[in-house]
């Protein structure tokens, strides 16, 4: 009995510690976002592989989204027989939430688990050490890009996601179903007020952090993991980690931010 | 070259994304950009201006032509004021009539000018002298239920 309440004891003196851990690495990180010289040339890569190559998937999912949206809503409204504001709920639905979010769980899982993978090997094959003894700051050299990247492609996806979502949603109204093209149209431009926008854009620079932090994070402090192996046991299981904690984290930040925002 | 695929992708991603956020600025937000100047402003009083929100269209003749910007209540008369905007080309003779209506049954409040026959305008700042408030359904239902109730 003892031993079982102990041990638990020390599982939440763990999770405390590795919390701790992943707040000063974030905080380490942010006090060096602005600090000048900026490594220009790692940023532009870093934007390709987490904004440019992204993208096909993100536009893949937010117009199949929209056709989803579409279709339903409009089974759903044709009954009231209100179909005429299809587009402002497929609008709405997707600029406030829907785009933000499954955004976000993209990009989590296919840009923050190759972050995690790639911080996670360099740190156990001690090449982060390594930069330590050149006496390079691997927050400034490697994380700042990363953090920078996340942070100005995430907004850029999720615009592109709720734009092509709500042509995804006009292609079910309109092109399959009879809904009047003008009514889709007005009832975008009508219902979408400048709140709803900036709701979105908040929801997508908070999810950015998430994505961007979690999975840097967690490889960063691979050494620190006391759950088993180093190696490459080590970097499959932090990055396994890093996408469960990072997406269940977008989804309780979603809804946090949705509250506050909206009360 | 390969330095350069990496930039033009970049740059292609950015401008897209750009383009996502502009559209959605200017068309969906309001941002008005190209036409905020050519507009003034006229106010009118209504009794009960219930459902009417800000940003809500001006309509002439079934065409939005401008916008409710401000709705405010009168302390005093206790009565709503309610600013409109309205383009520069539009003149309204004084006896023009302001009215809130509403699309459909359930749909949106908006305000309906009707033009009147005066040869003279209305200046910029000046306030409607007629003006209809919002139909209450439930208003109507119960005064058509007592009066049913006192006939009998």
């Amino acid at each position: 009995m003892v031993n079982l309440i102990s041990r638990l004891g020390a599982q939440v003196i763990e999770q405390c510690e590795h919390l701790g851990h992943l707040t000063v690495f974030l905080l380490r990180v942010v006090s060096k976002l602005f600090v000048f010289p900026f490594r220009y040339r790692a940023v532009l890569q870093q934007l390709h592989f987490i904004g440019a190559k992204s993208t096909f998937v993100i536009v893949l999912a937010s117009i199949t989204i929209g056709l989803a949206l579409g279709l339903n809503l409009y089974v759903e409204f044709s009954r009231l027989g209100v179909q005429d504001r299809l587009g402002s709920a497929v609008a709405l639905s997707l600029i406030r939430e829907l785009g933000p979010v499954f955004t976000a769980l993209m990009v989590m899982g296919r840009a923050g688990s190759a972050m995690c993978a790639e911080v996670g090997i360099m740190r156990s094959d001690e090449q982060l050490d390594a930069l330590e003894c050149m006496a390079i700051d691997p927050y400034k050299f490697l994380m700042v890009p990363k953090f920078w990247a996340t942070l100005v492609s995430v907004p850029l996806l999720v615009a592109i996601a709720d734009v092509v979502g709500i042509f995804g949603g006009y292609l079910a109204g309109v092109v399959i179903f009879d809904v009047p093209s003008g009514a889709y149209w007005l009832g975008v431009y009508g219902s979408i007020e400048w709140f709803h926008l900036n709701m979105g854009f908040v929801k997508s620079l908070v999810f950015a952090l998430i994505i961007v932090w979690i999975a840097t994070g967690k490889g960063f402090l691979l050494h620190l993991d006391k759950q088993g192996n180093y190696g490459a046991e080590g970097v499959s299981r932090v990055t396994t980690q890093a996408v469960v904690m990072g997406s269940v984290l977008i989804l309780f930040a979603n809804f946090l931010v949705s509250a506050i925002l909206v009360a | 070259m390969a330095k350069l695929k990496v930039e033009f992708f970049v740059g292609l991603f950015v401008i897209a994304g750009l383009v996502a956020v502009s559209y959605m600025a200017v068309k969906m937000g309001d941002v008005g950009l190209f036409d905020r100047q050519s507009t003034y402003t006229l106010v009118g009083r209504f009794d009960s201006v219930s459902g009417l929100k800000e940003g809500a269209a001006v309509e002439m003749a079934g065409v939005r032509v401008g916008k409710v910007s401000s709705i405010t209540f009168d302390g005093e008369r206790f009565e709503a004021v309610v600013t409109m905007e309205i383009p520069n080309h539009i003149q309204l003779t004084i006896d023009s009539v302001a009215s809130i209506r509403t699309t459909g049954i359930i749909g949106d409040k908006y305000i309906k000018v009707t033009i009147g026959g005066d040869e003279d305008f209305l200046q910029p700042g000046d306030e409607f002298e007629q003006t209809e408030s919002s139909l209450d359904i439930e208003e109507l239902i119960s005064k058509f239920i007592f009066k049913a109730e006192q006939d009998s």
